[in-house]
């Protein structure tokens, strides 16, 4: 393959930032360009995808969680709004060979009537509802409506898993490192993530990869850490302590909050806090030979990395965390460990 | 068995619980992609149901072995009831009593699944909903899986049609069983059906707390929590022989063949709950 001009949109975040800093050292890259989000709304994109000969667009502005600052309008203002912008652009570039979208698996939803496991053509018994997933569902008719009118042109959209990672800073990690982190009494959802380092090895593989993809449709892969935690088990590991309200209650504080501009906590994240979402990735694998790491290991990742301090106690003189010390005692009582 | 034998024994079951909780404290454990927890359900879950199969419905359990020593198979068994005990006992019988001490992973309805703590522990235990998709993943996985094709028909029926099978759905547990290969397992169960004699229902109180019925027994909710107590019926569950589905997934979408087969099923589970009530005598004896 000769090599490629790419153009990055959402450069201004993390993920899509350090995927250009990536490409931008790749020898198969001749040239990557980044556009800032606001930016997508600009009619000279198309002009830009010309002049400078981009055979490849990543599009990676679009949120990866359904809280983000700025607000709701600002948040459909990018995620839809600039996809069309972006997607219409390429629509008219001759020279654009191959998109990639980043989605978000808030695409499946989170219900109680759908399978314990997503895969990419799982048909859904219940339409996902919240607007960050309407977001999501929109972004996703786009670009299979681009995949339609360009079949000359290899679609593919990332359904990206929550991202963890050691240093990142996402609503999730927020949610994690609150001293006492609320939850839906009576569910324990089964959660899965996608460590940050794993997510931009893919989207880098994506990108420059030559994978004959299907025409005329877009190529669907789900990217997470496979097998689960429990939402109680991931708060013990992070050595917090959940704090169980009815989903009533719930309901009615994030009502109160949204109302009131305090935080962005929409239908999707209840049900989500219900219901979980666990997808398979056995696609991802068999495809491009990727598998993210496990969702168990991003989230230890992410706690060691964040160095969150257990509420149930901090570290011994000896450096020795709660949860190694309970496994001491775990170990004496059956006899196996040496107490010190 | 001796008394300091005894005293060992709870001692090593009162440590198990507690390796088990301070594992729970730590979250160092491991569940699967369904959300099971076997560590909960071998030390928690099936020795609090233990009492209630050995001493309250004394089950005798017959043809354990036509269930497999390994590899996938689908359990399918009548319902009844009112709550689904039966599910829960034939769980404890694969564990407890059958040689390789299999989990069955059950599939529930969607209303399990949806109620808080019910379908958390639903899951925490094996469950998983009732669709295509869930059961041939679990089968693909080597695993038990049970279902009750009757479903709320079947536990929800007055105690005087008690014995009376229900219409078999719409045999979707058939295809899935031609789709993945795995053989058909027939299991009858007789003494559910006394535990919780079912003579009404409140639809008004049912749709106030998203139930598919309002059981009324001639205990509940008359007795209040003294209604909750089964009755002590003398329980027989059998594993009939298992039914091949080999090589027949060209089959899966022929809804003749997918009628006829669920139709065996139900015969043979039909002929075989006579034959026990035959043997079984009076329910409470």
């Amino acid at each position: 393959m000769s090599p490629a001009t790419v153009l990055v949109t959402g450069a201004d975040r993390y993920l899509a930032g350090r995927l250009v800093a990536r490409l931008t050292a790749d020898d198969q890259v001749k040239r990557t360009i980044s556009v800032n989000t606001d930016a997508l709304g600009d009619s000279d994109l198309k002009d830009l995808l010309e002049d400078e000969g981009v055979d490849t667009v990543v599009h990676a502005a679009v949120a990866a969680s359904a809280v983000r600052s700025g607000g709701r309008t600002a948040q459909k203002e990018s995620n839809v709004i600039g996809t069309m912008h972006l997607l219409a652009a390429c629509q008219r570039a001759a020279t654009v060979r191959r998109v990639v979208v980043k989605s978000s698996v808030a695409a499946y939803g989170a219900s109680a009537r759908d399978p314990a496991v997503f895969t990419e053509d799982t048909e859904l018994r219940v339409a996902p509802r919240g607007e960050f997933a309407a977001d999501i569902l929109e972004v996703e008719a786009y670009a299979r409506g681009f995949a339609r009118r360009r079949s000359d042109v290899a679609v593919t959209v990332l359904r990206l898993a929550p991202l963890l990672g050691p240093t990142s800073d996402t609503s999730l990690t927020r949610y994690f490192s609150l001293p006492v982190v609320p939850t839906v009494l009576g569910y324990d959802p089964r959660v899965q993530f996608l460590h940050i380092e794993d997510a931009l090895d893919v989207l880098h593989r994506v990108t420059l990869d030559g994978h004959e993809a299907p025409r005329g449709r877009p190529d669907v892969f789900n990217v997470a850490g496979p097998g689960v935690l429990l939402l109680s088990q991931a708060i013990r590991r992070a050595g917090r302590v959940a704090a169980p309200a009815p989903e009533a209650l719930l309901r009615g504080v994030a009502a109160f909050a949204r109302g009131r501009g305090i935080v962005d906590f929409s239908r999707d994240q209840l049900d989500f806090l219900r219901f979980g979402r666990v997808v398979d990735v056995q696609r991802l694998t068999s495809v491009y030979d990727l598998t993210p790491r496990p969702t168990p290991a991003a989230f230890d990742d992410f706690v060691t990395g964040h160095a969150l301090m257990s509420v149930l106690g901090g570290r011994d003189a000896e450096g020795r965390s709660f949860r190694d010390r309970a496994k001491d005692l775990t170990s004496i009582r059956n006899g196996r460990g040496n107490p010190r | 068995m001796n008394e300091p034998m005894d005293a060992d024994a709870a001692a090593e079951a009162i440590a198990d619980v507690a390796n088990l909780l301070t594992k729970r404290l730590t979250g160092d454990y491991e569940v699967d992609e369904f959300g099971f927890d076997s560590e909960l359900t071998e030390t928690l879950t099936v020795p609090l149901l233990r009492p209630l199969y050995r001493k309250w419905f004394r089950v005798e359990v017959t043809g354990l072995e036509n269930v497999p020593l390994s590899g996938g198979a689908l359990l399918v068994g009548n319902h009844s009831g009112t709550v689904a005990m039966d599910a829960l006992m034939v769980q404890v019988a694969l564990f407890d009593d059958h040689p390789a001490h299999r989990h069955l992973r059950l599939l529930a309805a969607d209303f399990v699944l949806k109620a808080p703590l019910l379908g958390e522990y639903a899951r925490k235990t094996g469950a998983t909903l009732a669709s295509n998709a869930d059961a041939e993943r679990l089968l693909d996985a080597e695993e038990l899986v049970g279902v009750f094709p009757e479903g709320v028909k079947g536990t929800g029926k007055p105690v005087w049609d008690r014995y009376k099978l229900q219409r078999f759905g719409r045999g979707g547990f058939v295809s899935t069983a031609l789709r993945t290969g795995a053989p058909i397992i027939p299991v009858s169960i007789v003494g559910a059906e006394e535990i919780y004699p079912l003579i009404g229902n409140i639809p008004a109180l049912a749709r106030l707390l998203k139930l598919p019925y309002f059981p009324v027994t001639p205990t509940f909710p008359w007795l209040g929590p003294l209604g909750l107590v089964p009755l002590p019926s003398k329980w027989m569950i059998h594993f009939g022989e298992p039914i091949d589905t080999k090589d027949m997934e060209h089959l899966a979408d022929d809804p003749l063949e997918i009628f006829n087969l669920a139709d065996r099923v139900k015969e043979t589970i039909a002929d075989t709950l006579a034959e026990l009530l035959d043997r079984r005598g009076p329910a409470f004896q």
